[in-house]
C-alpha cells in the first residue's frame, strides 16, 4: 500500500468529475482524478469507421461499465430476494475516461423552475393532502435563479444548440413557452428538424401545443467553448446514443473539458483505479483521502487529500457512500436514515405512427440530442387538480438514428409476428415509414423504493453490491397513461395510417431485461433538512463536510427533463461555493 | 482463412486490405470453429425458421447468420465475459433477468441438445429433419410453452437468445460474418456505414437514395 497526496481526490472521469477537476484546478488545487475503466479519447474509440459498428457499439456495450467486474442486484420490493443485473439491458452506466457522458444522446435541458421546489408549489397550489401517501416529495434546496448562471456556463460548454424563448425576461423568440427567462442565448442556433420532428412540429401545433427544438448538446455550427475546446457540426450520422461522437459535434468531457484538464501541470488522471472506499478519521466526520485498487497491478493504493469529491455517477456515488461510512444510512422501515433515500428513475414510453407508404422517415438519419418537444403536460404546466397525481413528462419526436439490430428488436409493432412469416415484411415497413414519439416523464420518491447493501452478493473486488429496491407506483403509471393519452390528437393531425399509444400498464413490474433510460436518481439527495437529505444545498456531505457529492444522486425526485443540464450545472453551483466560500474556510457550508 | 469477427481483423489496417479479405473469405466455404456438425445442421434449419427467404428479402441462410453465431460463440460475448457471471445463481421473476450460469456458448450447447431430443420424443426426429410446419410448431412450443432444457436451461431462454443472435446476424455489418453481401441492410433499406447525412436531414419524404456500405468498403 502506498501512499500519495493532492490537495483534493475527484473520483469519476464524467461530467460530474470533469467540471469540478477543471474549476478545482483553475483554483490552484492539486487534484488526482481516478477512474475505474480505461483512458479513451475521440481519435481513438471514436475514429471512423470502426465507430460506426452497432454490433460492437450499442449492442456489445464497448464503452459501458463492465459488467462481469460490479454490477447492482435488482428486486421490485421489500420481502423479495434482489437478483444481479448481471446483462446491461434497461440502463446503461458508462466506464472509462469521460464516463456516460462520452456515450450520451445530448439533450441537454436547464431544470424547469417549478420542479426545483415541487413539495411546496404542489402544496401551495393543491394542499398537503394531494400528496399520496408513502411519496417523499421535497424540493431541491435551490432555486432556478441561484442556478441560472450556472446553466448558462454548462450550456456555453457543451456547445449547446437550441432556441430560446425568453432573455432577461423579454420574448424572443420561438422556443419553448414554458421555459424559464434566461440571462443568454443558446451558445449556437437549433439543429434542424429531420423529416420526422418537423412531422411532429406541424401536428402538435394543429392539435394545439406549443412544439419547440429540443435543446442539443450536439453542434448545430462549428464551435469553440470558452475552455477553448473545438467542435465541428453534427452532420446527422446516427450513431449517437451509445457511441463515442467520431465528429467532435456531441459534448463530452473528453471532447469539451479534458483537452484542457490534461495540459495542466496541477492535474492528475489515473485510470484503471477502481475506488473502493473513501476513508475516514477516527471521528467519522472527516475523511483524509481514498482507497483505490489498481487493476493493472491489483494492489489497493492509499491517496491522502484534504478534500474529496465523488462524482463516480448517482448509483456509484450512493454505493461509496454506503460502503464508505458516510452519512445514516436509509432505513425504509422506519422511513429514517438518507443515504439510500429517495432513489428515483424516469419513466418513459414510446409510442409509435406509420404514415403512408409514400412518405419515408429515413429514421438511421437523426442526432441524439435533436428533434422537437412538448411541455404541454410537462412539471406543473397544467393542472394536475383533476387527475389526483403530481409530476408530468415532455413528448416528443428525438430521432437519435435507428439502427437496424435495434429495429429488428422493435419489429413492426406490437401486433406484429416477432419471427417467421411476416416479421419481415412488417419490420421493413414499419422501418421505413413509420415514427416514434416518446413520453419521457418524472417519477415521484417513494417510501419504500430505496438502495442499501445487499446480503448475499459482492462484486469481483470483495465488496457487497448495492441492492436497488424499485417499481412503478400507481401517481407515476396513472401521470405515464394520462399524458400519453394526450398524444391521440397529435396523430390524428399526423395523418398516420395506423398507431400505436404505449403507456405503462398497472400491475406490470419494472423490467430491468428492457433499455428504458440511464437517468437514474436520488439516493443521496440535496435538501435543507439533514434528516430528510444526504447533502446540503451545495451537495456538501453533511456528516462528513470535506466530502462533496455530485451527481443526479442530488435529484430528490425525478424530473420529466433528462437530467445532465442539471447535473452539470450543481456541478459549477457546488465548484463556485467551494471555490469562494469552503477554500477559504473548510467546513460545513450550512449550519443547522 | 477466416479473419471476420477475430481481433486480427481490427489490426488490419489497410482498408483495402479488409476489402480483400472479406471477399477472400466470402468466396469459400465457411469451417464452423465452435459448433458440432448436428448443432450447425440445427441452426441453419432453426434461423431459416426465424428469418425465412420470402418475398421481402434473403433469410438467414443466404445472410450466412450461422457463421456470424459460430464466430460470436469465439468472442468475449460468446464466453459469458460480458455478463456478470458470479455466483451464486438463483431463480426469480423472469422480469428480474437472466440468472443462469450459462455463458451463450453453453446455453447452444445444452439448448440444441434439448431442442433436439425434444424433436425426437415429440415428433421422432431431430429438429433439422421436421418438415416446415413441424419446425415452426416446435419453435412456437419453445418460445411460449414452459418447456425444460436438461436440469435448469428454459427452452424460452435458449430461444430469446437464438432469435437475438439470428437478428444480429441478419443485420449486423458484414466484418462479423453475417449480412452477407449486404442483404440485411439493403432490405431494409439501412446505408450502413455512411454516417454523414448533412446533406439530406431536411430532405422531406423521398427515400434516402445511396445504397448500403460497410465498414469494409463493401458496398451493394
Ligand atoms: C445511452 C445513454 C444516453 C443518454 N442520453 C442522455 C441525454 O440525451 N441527456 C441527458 O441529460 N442525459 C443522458 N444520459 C445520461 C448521462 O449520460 C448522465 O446523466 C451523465 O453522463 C452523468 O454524468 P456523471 O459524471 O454523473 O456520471 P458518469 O458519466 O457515469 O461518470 C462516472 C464515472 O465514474 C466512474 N466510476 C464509477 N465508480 C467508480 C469507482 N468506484 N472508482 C473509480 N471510478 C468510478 C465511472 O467509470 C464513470 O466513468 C444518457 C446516458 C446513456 C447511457
Ligand atoms: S449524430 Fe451528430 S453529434 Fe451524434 S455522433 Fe453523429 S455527428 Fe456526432
Amino acid at each position: 500500500m502506498t501512499t500519495k497526496n493532492a490537495d483534493a481526490i475527484v473520483v469519476g472521469a464524467g461530467w460530474a468529475g470533469s467540471i469540478l477537476a477543471k474549476e478545482l484546478t483553475e483554483a490552484g488545487l492539486k487534484v488526482v482524478m481516478l477512474e475505474r475503466g480505461p483512458d479513451r479519447a475521440t481519435a481513438v474509440e471514436g475514429a471512423y469507421p470502426d465507430s460506426i459498428d452497432e454490433l460492437r457499439g450499442a449492442i456489445r456495450h464497448r464503452l459501458f461499465q463492465d459488467l462481469s467486474r460490479t454490477t447492482v442486484t435488482i428486486r421490485n420490493k421489500i420481502g423479495q430476494t434482489a437478483l444481479p443485473y448481471r446483462q446491461l439491458s434497461a440502463f446503461l452506466p458508462g466506464e472509462g475516461v469521460g464516463g456516460a457522458g462520452l456515450h450520451w444522446s445530448g439533450v441537454h435541458f436547464r431544470a424547469a423552475p417549478d420542479d426545483l421546489a415541487l413539495r411546496s408549489n404542489v402544496i401551495a397550489r393543491y394542499g398537503q393532502k394531494f400528496i399520496p401517501e408513502g411519496m417523499n416529495l421535497q424540493d431541491y434546496g435551490v432555486t432556478y435563479d441561484e442556478l441560472e448562471p450556472f446553466f448558462d456556463k454548462a450550456e456555453k460548454v457543451f456547445g449547446t444548440s437550441g432556441e430560446a424563448y425568453k432573455i432577461n425576461g423579454k420574448v424572443v423568440g420561438n422556443g419553448n413557452v414554458f421555459a424559464p427567462s434566461r440571462s443568454d442565448d443558446f451558445p449556437l442556433p437549433p439543429l434542424k428538424d429531420v423529416y420526422t420532428a418537423n412531422l411532429f412540429r406541424k401536428a402538435a401545433s394543429d392539435a394545439g401545443y406549443h412544439p419547440y427544438s429540443l435543446p442539443a448538446a450536439n453542434a448545430s455550427r462549428q464551435y469553440t467553448n470558452p475552455y477553448g475546446a473545438q467542435m465541428g457540426p453534427c452532420n446527422f450520422c446516427g450513431y449517437c446514443s451509445g457511441y463515442d461522437c467520431y465528429m467532435y459535434s456531441k459534448a463530452s468531457p473528453n471532447v469539451n473539458i479534458l483537452p484542457v484538464l490534461r495540459k495542466d501541470p496541477n492535474f492528475t488522471l489515473i485510470t484503471r483505479a477502481h475506488v473502493m472506499r473513501v476513508d475516514l478519521d477516527s471521528t467519522k466526520t472527516r475523511a483524509t483521502g481514498v482507497t483505490y485498487l489498481d487493476l493493472d497491478s491489483n494492489k489497493e493504493v492509499t491517496i491522502t487529500a484534504d478534500l474529496v469529491v465523488l462524482g463516480a455517477f448517482q448509483f456509484h456515488n450512493v454505493h461509496l457512500m454506503l460502503l464508505s461510512g458516510i452519512g445514516k444510512p436509509y432505513d425504509a422501515q422506519k422511513n429514517e436514515g438518507v443515504v439510500g433515500r429517495n432513489f428515483v428513475y424516469q419513466t418513459i414510453t414510446t409510442s409509435r405512427a406509420w404514415l403512408p407508404e409514400n412518405q419515408f422517415t429515413n429514421q438511421f438519419i437523426g442526432t441524439g440530442g435533436g428533434g422537437v418537444a412538448i411541455d404541454d403536460f410537462n412539471s406543473m404546466n397544467f393542472d394536475h387538480g383533476p387527475h389526483g397525481f403530481v409530476g408530468g413528462s415532455p413528448v416528443w419526436v428525438n430521432q437519435a438514428g435507428v439502427k437496424p439490430i435495434a429495429a429488428s428488436t422493435i419489429g413492426g409493432g406490437k401486433d406484429a409476428p416477432r419471427w417467421g412469416a411476416g416479421y419481415k415484411k412488417a419490420l421493413v415497413n414499419t422501418y421505413r415509414h413509420a415514427m416514434a414519439i416518446d413520453a419521457h416523464g418524472s417519477n415521484m420518491a417513494y417510501r419504500d423504493v430505496f438502495l442499501d447493501l445487499d446480503p448475499t452478493w459482492k462484486n469481483t473486488y470483495g465488496q457487497p453490491l448495492l441492492r436497488m429496491t424499485f417499481d412503478w407506483q400507481d401517481n407515476d403509471i396513472r401521470m405515464n397513461r394520462y399524458v400519453v393519452s394526450q398524444i391521440e390528437p397529435i396523430m390524428k393531425a399526423l395523418g398516420a395510417t395506423k398507431y400505436e399509444l404505449g403507456m405503462l400498464e398497472p400491475g406490470k413490474p419494472f423490467d430491468t431485461r428492457l433499455y428504458q433510460t440511464t437517468h437514474l436518481g436520488g439516493g443521496a439527495v440535496m435538501g435543507d433538512d439533514p434528516n430528510t437529505s444526504a447533502i446540503n444545498r451545495y451537495l456538501q456531505s453533511w456528516d462528513v463536510p470535506n466530502v462533496f457529492v455530485i451527481g443526479s444522486n442530488a435529484f430528490p425526485q425525478g424530473m420529466g427533463y433528462n437530467p445532465t443540464g442539471m447535473v452539470a450545472a450543481l456541478a459549477y453551483w457546488s465548484a463556485h461555493h467551494i471555490r469562494t466560500t469552503y477554500l477559504k474556510s473548510p467546513g460545513p457550508l450550512v449550519r443547522v | 482463412m477466416a479473419l471476420a469477427g477475430t481481433a486480427a481483423f481490427w489490426t488490419a489496417d489497410e482498408f483495402a486490405d479488409w476489402r480483400q479479405a472479406i471477399a477472400a473469405e466470402a468466396a469459400q466455404t465457411y469451417t464452423p470453429r465452435y459448433f458440432t456438425p448436428d448443432e450447425w445442421r440445427f441452426l441453419e434449419a432453426a434461423t431459416e425458421q426465424l428469418f425465412p427467404e420470402d418475398e421481402t428479402g434473403p433469410g438467414a441462410k443466404a445472410l450466412g447468420v450461422v457463421g456470424f453465431i459460430d464466430r460470436q460463440m469465439d468472442t468475449s460475448y460468446g464466453h459469458g465475459g460480458l455478463w456478470f457471471m458470479s455466483g451464486p445463481f438463483q431463480s426469480g421473476p423472469a422480469n428480474l433477468g437472466y440468472q443462469l450460469p450459462y455463458a451463450p456458448r453453453e446455453i447452444y450447447r445444452i439448448g440444441i441438445a434439448g431442442a433436439d431430443q425434444y424433436c425426437r420424443d415429440h415428433y421422432g426426429h431431430a429438429f433439422a429433419d421436421l418438415d416446415h410446419p413441424t419446425q415452426i410448431e416446435a419453435l412456437t412450443a419453445f418460445e411460449k410453452l414452459p418447456i425444460q432444457f436438461g436440469e435448469t436451461l428454459a427452452a424460452g431462454i435458449f430461444f430469446e437468445q437464438l432469435r437475438t443472435n439470428t437478428m444480429e446476424g441478419a443485420f449486423s455489418d458484414p466484418i462479423h460474418g453475417g449480412n452477407r453481401h449486404l442483404g440485411g441492410w439493403v432490405m431494409l433499406g439501412f446505408p450502413g456505414a455512411r454516417a454523414d447525412f448533412m446533406d439530406w436531414v431536411d430532405q422531406y419524404g423521398p427515400a434516402y437514395p445511396l445504397g448500403s456500405v460497410s465498414i469494409s468498403g463493401e458496398t451493394a
